[in-house]
């Protein structure tokens, strides 16, 4: 049985097909990269996994039950941007998430039950990079270190499922790598079940146990949004012996599916998405 | 293209500007200001002594000085002081209660779809509504005490104060509102986490805004009905031509007014240092 089952699920706005036919089973403790040209319904298909959206139709399971109705702590989330909370420091982002569990009715803790809290996190502060910057708000941090908040916060209520819309797309290549090796970290530690989507396919790659792509296998051009987008590509990705991963001993093999891949993806952009 | 005078052009769009400098460019309109009016008066003191038109610079502060420390003949209050105070009082209440309303109606008509697809284009009617065409109605319902000023204020500001803070809850990004529940946030938590601090510089704006207005809906109040109070006193002595009074008076309302925006001003960056980190604010 699997970990996520996504039963022929389909999504439109206001008539217009954005995802069709959709199916997937997903293993727990698999991280699964997702792709696919801009448009095409990936952020989506991440939301209908939220609970943020629900499908037009079609079933989707989690751990065996029908997923809530509305996000709930099972899964967590981070965005390209407006992750983290602006008007928290970084020490009281990272704690809300045990506030809101400890105190029902105001979410929020005073004295030394706040104390005790900060102390708990210190730990995580230290981790992700940011003990020096605790004190500073997400305006006062760069991008690479809101998103090391925005993961780790999401990581503080222990989600059986990890979502991420293009967490890295607006970070430098330097800044990425440091980025995919606390991911990668993480994900081996806690063992939690990832979704991940991205415009980088050598990311895709590096990162994924599992690499899925998004497209429109039927098109009309003369209605180009006549038909939505599903599952074109399902592609296990072997993952080099060794728990760390690294592109560069990456497999022959590996090499050669990036190769095709890419061939394979751009030729589908060029007539999906005009960008 | 490039040209021989970009870099002045330049300097003069993008200059950084020292403090002093900053301050003497800021004085001149009102040196300015203030030499044409000793001028004026001057020279209509010349054709006419006793003219009460353009009182000169000394005349002005005596009659302030006369008002802020000799107890009134019959009152024995000292006039400056008990209209300040109660002209304040009406004001801090009238925006106090127009702040409460704008808080809790803002917050539901953003965050509550139900609520503004009811409540929304009835505010939006309402602050459209001239406030001080339902002042007679105000007369009539609340009589001319205190209520009716109070009133006046509140009808007066808080419809677009309830607007803009129910639009500042409604840009609060989708994302935040989705993280904050995978966070385990239930309604009341999220209102109280995430929604309601990220307005509180909103409602200082917005309270700076309508001040604005409030000032005018007191004084206009105060003149038509009261017995004290700073708009009561300009009305008053208009009788008399006291000019050296009102101007005085109106100088001192607008340093009221402008003390109060700078307070709240930097109550706000003090008391939200986050919502100020990111670009200039006035
Ligand atoms: N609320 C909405 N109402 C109507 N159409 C929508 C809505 N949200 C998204 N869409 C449409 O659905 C399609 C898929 O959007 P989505 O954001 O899922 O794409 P995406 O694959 O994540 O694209 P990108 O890679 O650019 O992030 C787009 O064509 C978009 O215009
Ligand atoms: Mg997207």
């Amino acid at each position: 049985m699997s970990f996520v089952a996504v039963r022929d699920v389909a999504v439109s706005y206001d008539e217009t097909p954005i995802l069709e036919r959709i199916n997937l089973d997903i293993d727990e403790g698999a991280f699964v990269t997702v792709v696919g040209a801009s448009g095409c319904g990936k952020s989506t298909f991440l939301r209908l996994l939220l609970s943020q959206e629900s499908a037009t139709r079609g079933t989707i399971t989690l751990a065996g039950e029908p997923i809530p109705d509305r996000p709930t702590p099972d899964r967590g989330i981070v965005f390209q941007r407006y992750s983290v909370f602006p008007h928290l420091t970084v020490t009281e982002n990272l704690i809300l998430p045990l506030e809101l569990a400890r105190s029902r009715h105001f979410g929020r803790l005073f004295g030394a039950r706040r104390k005790a809290l900060c102390t708990e996190v210190d730990d995580i502060l230290v981790r992700i990079g940011l003990a020096h910057a605790s004190d500073r708000y997400p305006a006062q941090l760069s991008g690479g270190m809101q998103q090391r908040l925005a993961i780790a916060q999401a990581l503080l209520m222990k989600p059986k499922l990890l979502l991420l819309d293009e967490p890295f797309g607006a970070l430098d290549p330097g800044i990425r790598r440091d980025m995919h090796e606390l991911l990668l970290a993480l994900w081996e530690e806690i063992g939690m079940t990832v979704l991940m989507v991205t415009h980088d396919i050598a990311e895709a790659f590096k990162l994924g146990t599992r690499l899925i792509v998004f497209d429109k296998v039927r098109h009309d051009p003369d209605a180009p949004t006549a038909y939505g987008a599903t599952i074109t590509y399902d592609l296990p990705l072997r993952r080099p012996s060794a728990q760390r991963t690294d592109i560069a001993t990456a497999s022959v093999e590996a090499a050669d599916a990036l190769d095709q891949t890419i061939s394979l993806l751009t030729n589908e952009n060029r007539k999906g998405a005009p960008q | 293209m490039r040209g021989g005078r970009p870099d002045t052009l330049m300097a003069v769009t993008h200059g950084k500007l020292t403090r002093s400098t900053r301050l003497s460019l800021g004085a001149i309109p009102f040196v300015l200001l203030i030499a044409a009016y000793a001028v004026g008066s001057h020279l209509r003191r010349l054709e006419n002594p006793a003219d009460k038109l353009l009182p000169p610079f000394g005349k002005m502060a005596d009659a302030f000085w006369e008002m802020a420390t000799v107890p009134d003949k019959r009152s024995g209050d000292l006039l400056l002081w008990s209209d300040t105070a109660l002209s304040l009082g009406r004001l801090g209440v009238g925006i106090a209660v127009a702040a409460l309303i704008a808080v809790s109606l803002g917050v539901l008509i953003g965050f509550v779809p139900r609520v503004r697809a009811s409540l929304a284009p009835f505010v939006a009617a309402i602050s459209l509504i001239p406030p001080i065409t339902i002042l007679p109605i105000l007369f009539i319902i609340f009589g001319l005490g205190e209520l009716s000023k109070v009133m006046l204020i509140v009808l007066g500001t808080a419809p677009i104060m309830t607007r803009s803070l129910a639009q500042a809850v409604i840009d609060i990004p989708r994302e935040q509102i989705i993280k904050a529940e995978t966070l385990g946030a239930g309604p009341w938590q999220l209102v109280q986490r995430v929604v309601l601090p990220q307005i509180w510089p909103k409602l200082v704006t917005a309270m700076r805004l309508g001040l604005v207005p409030a000032w005018i809906f007191l004084i206009s109040a105060e003149a038509i009905a009261s017995t004290g109070g700073l708009g009561y006193r300009i009305f008053l002595v208009r009788r008399y031509l006291a000019m050296d009074i009102i101007i005085p008076y109106v100088l001192w309302i607008t340093l009221l007014a402008y003390t109060l925006d700078r307070l709240l001003h930097a109550f706000s960056r003090r008391a939200f240092r986050w919502a100020h980190l990111e670009g200039d604010s006035l």
